[in-house]
């Protein structure tokens, strides 16, 4: 192992974590109060936000100063490709569920719903039959349309899949000790980050307004925004992580083969790029 | 050993500090061992709250009638009980154990990433201010099951958001331990410690973290659904919207059944690390054990739908779940036999931590075989939601693994505090406990089987006698832990000098450490033949 390179380096103690859980604790206690309509919900989230982010910052710039200072050996980088993966395994496993329910609720409840179970339609609602995508039995009379494959989504999956292609590009490139070209590449792979935010964002829009396709649009809406907003949360990490990566290429801080960092945003922004192919055929297109 | 004396090393003065002075040292370290005693005290905590909320539960059952507490204040006993022992004391102590002694047993300096270490240990107690604080808000704690069903759980007051990000963040604090331990087990062995080397607790750990890394996500999914359903309008689980309750039993019990296993595997490797001691022989089928842990990891992921035989599975479905199910008693029947064979003709002798682990494979193997009996689906059918469930599970839970751990503190606490603790106080602890958790136990069985309920305040007359007997027990059991915490205290302050290897059948690195072990051990790897 290569332990006998030189110790393994374990930081003194670390002062964030302890520092952010408040704000963690306060997020979480505000959002509480805010859904049960009580007046210090916002301020708290707003302070417990401050300080998560605050936390983030910090100790982020610990472990990038321990970096470019050359505390780590070869160990430290295997434990942190460890620790990405599985990060990224059960980010895999959260998807899942929400992908789990949309099959469920396709195979079972609504082929139940419609009869497919006699004892579940007998005694809920007789005879009413349901096709996907729909709004459920209780909501028969609701005016509302469906989001096509076709335009928007298909223009979002050709944005993903070319920032694949930039970023791939970028990480030639900063194994070649190109830099300028992996400013380019990562530039553009932001740029088109943001430019699928922008576009999920009129989507929802219009969604909302023009389809009145909505959260309470029974099971399809739910799955639609659950899936989709999630998604879309992870985008926009993505994109600020690939952005925190741009400005420490710009430093200077990678070399053409140390480059964790730039790995480990590169494979989240794949794994992003991967769930949104999952939702393009399962929730637009089939 | 000289490799805690290390000397070779210059410029790395970062590793050669002892703790930090006051609160400082337990806020910010990074030390496993220390976030190991952070863990496992936070866990003897919780292990007394939720022991307190028992003894109320035990209190209410003891005669028929509602006599000491209303009901719904006993609902959110029951509820809380088991979010509080699952989350709050068994997972963080075992957790504990794990980040004390993976290092240690296999050669590493500390864990693979120290600081996530400590946030994880940190969430703990945030996740637990949110859910305890629910008890005091309009309207009560939980009080729906710890399974969180809806349409009831939904009916929650201002608790309902609390629980909810309670178990987000209490998720949080498991998936970030778990990375680190796999992290730790694959990339910082001593070199020579090769996989199929590694002592079997660090085995048992490798894969319950894998499977919580699996599984923590899931359920922070399906609560995230259960609060969107509440106050964003989704329809997740309302037929009205084409939704389904029962999706919600999948969902969680896809969840929940790995989540069993995450509390008894560690277990295991506790066990099968302190009967070849005190047998004085190595381990029979080490790695048939290895073998039968995947196995049961791996059946974990589909036997989830025994827990819903009655919400009125297709037939296909109860069949494929009953085998499947069934199909767990043969990797568990392996470690069983391999246990007894260990001690087959052994040098055996009987100090504390070897009482409670053969107690384990006795009181375990009866709540395995209870199991068994559940896993007919046609049995389950008269069997479900009554207490004849609570005994299977509590003698799997409680003289399972709350024994082992028990076991595990006996057999370290030398090791970790560099005194022996009080030998008869010891056994006599022992010899309460085992006697009252049966007392407390075994007589669930003949009410459930009778078609006594679960989770519910009163009960018919024809319950009485077993119900006294049951909370008499239970109380005995309760009370006689303040004797387990007497007994730590007693030690961590003083006693007889423990050896460095403490046991004078014991094998493994830890024991060639000095007791008390270092605040740094295995700066420089041992090596490992």
């Amino acid at each position: 192992m290569s332990q006998a390179e030189g110790s393994y380096y374990v930081p003194h103690d670390s002062r964030w974590p302890v520092f952010g859980i408040p704000g963690m604790t306060l997020l979480a206690a505000g959002f509480s109060v805010y859904l049960n309509g009580g007046d210090w919900g916002v301020p708290m989230m707003v302070l417990g936000a401050v300080i998560t982010i605050i936390m983030t910052v910090m100790w982020f710039r610990d472990v990038v100063n321990e970096s470019v200072a050359g505390k780590y050996n070869a160990q430290v980088d295997i434990s942190f490709r460890q620790g990405m993966a599985w990060f990224i395994f059960s980010e895999v496993m959260f998807f899942g569920v929400f992908f789990g329910a949309l099959f469920y609720a396709r195979v079972f409840s609504i082929p139940w719903l419609s009869g497919g179970d006699p004892a579940t339609s007998q005694y809920l609602w007789d005879s009413v039959v349901l096709s996907w995508p729909t709004a459920g039995p209780g909501m028969l009379d609701l005016q509302y349309q469906a989001m096509g494959a076709w335009a928007l989504p298909t223009i979002n999956t050709l944005i993903l899949l070319t920032s694949g292609v930039t970023l791939t590009w970028a990480h030639h490139a900063i194994k070649e000790n190109h830099r300028q070209k992996v400013i380019i590449g990562l530039g553009l792979t932001v740029a088109l980050g943001l430019m699928f935010s922008s576009i999920q964002a009129y989507e929802y829009f219009y969604a909302w307004d023009e389809l009145n396709l909505r959260m309470d649009t029974g099971i399809y809406g739910s799955l639609f925004y659950m899936l989709t907003g999630f998604h879309g949360v992870h985008v926009i990490i993505g994109a600020l992580t690939l952005f925190v990566i741009l400005l420490r290429v710009i430093k200077g801080h990678f070399t053409a083969d140390d480059h964790f960092g730039f790995e480990a945003a590169a494979w989240y922004w794949h794994f992003v790029d991967v769930v949104w192919l999952g939702l393009f055929v399962f929730v637009y297109l089939i | 050993m000289s490799s805690t004396t290390d000397t070779a090393h210059h410029g790395h003065d970062d590793h050669h500090h002892g703790p930090a002075y006051g609160i400082t040292r337990w806020l910010f370290t990074t030390n496993h061992k220390d976030l190991g005693v952070l863990y496992m005290s936070f866990g003897l905590l919780m292990f007394f709250i939720g022991g307190a909320m028992a003894m109320v539960i035990r209190a209410e059952l003891f005669q028929p009638g509602l006599n000491v507490v209303d009901p719904y204040f006993f609902n959110q006993m029951t509820t809380m009980h088991a979010l509080v022992m699952i989350f709050g004391a068994v997972m963080p102590a075992l957790t504990g154990l794990a980040n004390w002694l993976i290092p240690v047993q296999i050669g590493a300096p500390d864990m693979a990433l120290p600081r996530i270490n400590n946030w994880a240990f940190w969430l703990l107690p945030a996740g637990f201010v949110l859910l305890l604080a629910t008890l005091f808000m309009p309207g009560g704690g939980p009080a729906g099951g710890w399974t969180m069903y809806p349409p009831l759980v939904l009916q929650l007051g201002d608790a309902f958001p609390f629980l909810i990000f309670a178990v987000h963040i209490l998720g949080i604090s498991s998936i970030m331990g778990s990375i680190n331990i796999v992290a730790t087990v694959l990339n910082m062995r001593a070199p020579g410690m090769t996989l199929m080397k590694m002592p079997l607790f660090v085995w048992t750990w490798l894969i319950t973290a894998f499977l919580m890394i699996a599984v923590m996500p899931v359920l922070a999914g399906a609560v995230t659904m259960l609060l969107t359903d509440q106050y964003f309008g989704t329809s997740f689980f309302d037929a009205a919207g084409g939704g389904d309750p029962v999706m919600f039993q999948h969902i969680f019990w896809f969840f929940g059944h790995p989540e069993v296993y995450i509390l008894i595997l560690p277990a295991f490797g506790i066990v099968s690390a302190i009967l070849p001691t005190f047998s004085r022989k190595p381990l029979f089928g080490y790695s048939s054990m290895v073998y039968a842990t995947a196995a049961i990891a791996f059946l974990s992921f589909i036997v989830w739908a025994h827990h819903m035989f009655t919400v009125g599975l297709p037939l296909a479905g109860q069949l494929f779940f009953m085998f499947a199910t069934m199909l767990v008693a043969v990797p568990t029947g392996v470690k069983i036999f391999n246990w007894m064979a260990t001690m087959w003709r052994g040098s055996m002798t009987f100090e504390t931590p070897m009482l409670f682990s053969i107690a384990f494979v006795v009181l375990f193997t009866v709540g395995g075989l209870s199991g068994v009996m559940l896993a007919l689906a046609p049995v389950d059918l008269q069997y479900h939601d009554t207490y004849f469930v609570v005994a299977h599970f509590h003698y799997v839970l409680v003289s399972g693994t709350v024994f082992a751990i028990m076991a595990a503190v006996y057999y370290w606490l030398p090791k970790w505090t560099g005194h022996m603790y009080d030998e008869k106080l010891g056994k006599i602890h022992f010899w309460v406990s085992a006697i009252s958790v049966n007392v407390l136990f075994f007589p669930q069985h003949f009410l459930g089987l009778a078609g006594m309920p679960r989770r519910i305040p009163d009960y018919a007359l024809q319950f009485a006698e077993f119900n006294m007997i049951s909370s008499i027990g239970g109380f005995v059991f309760g009370f006689s832990q303040l004797l387990f915490l007497y007994i730590i205290i007693k030690c961590v302050r003083g006693g007889e000098k423990a050896t460095d290897q403490v046991w004078d059948g014991a094998q493994g690195l830890e024991w060639t450490l000095p007791s008390p072990a270092p605040y740094h051990t295995f700066d420089t790897p041992p090596v490992v033949r």
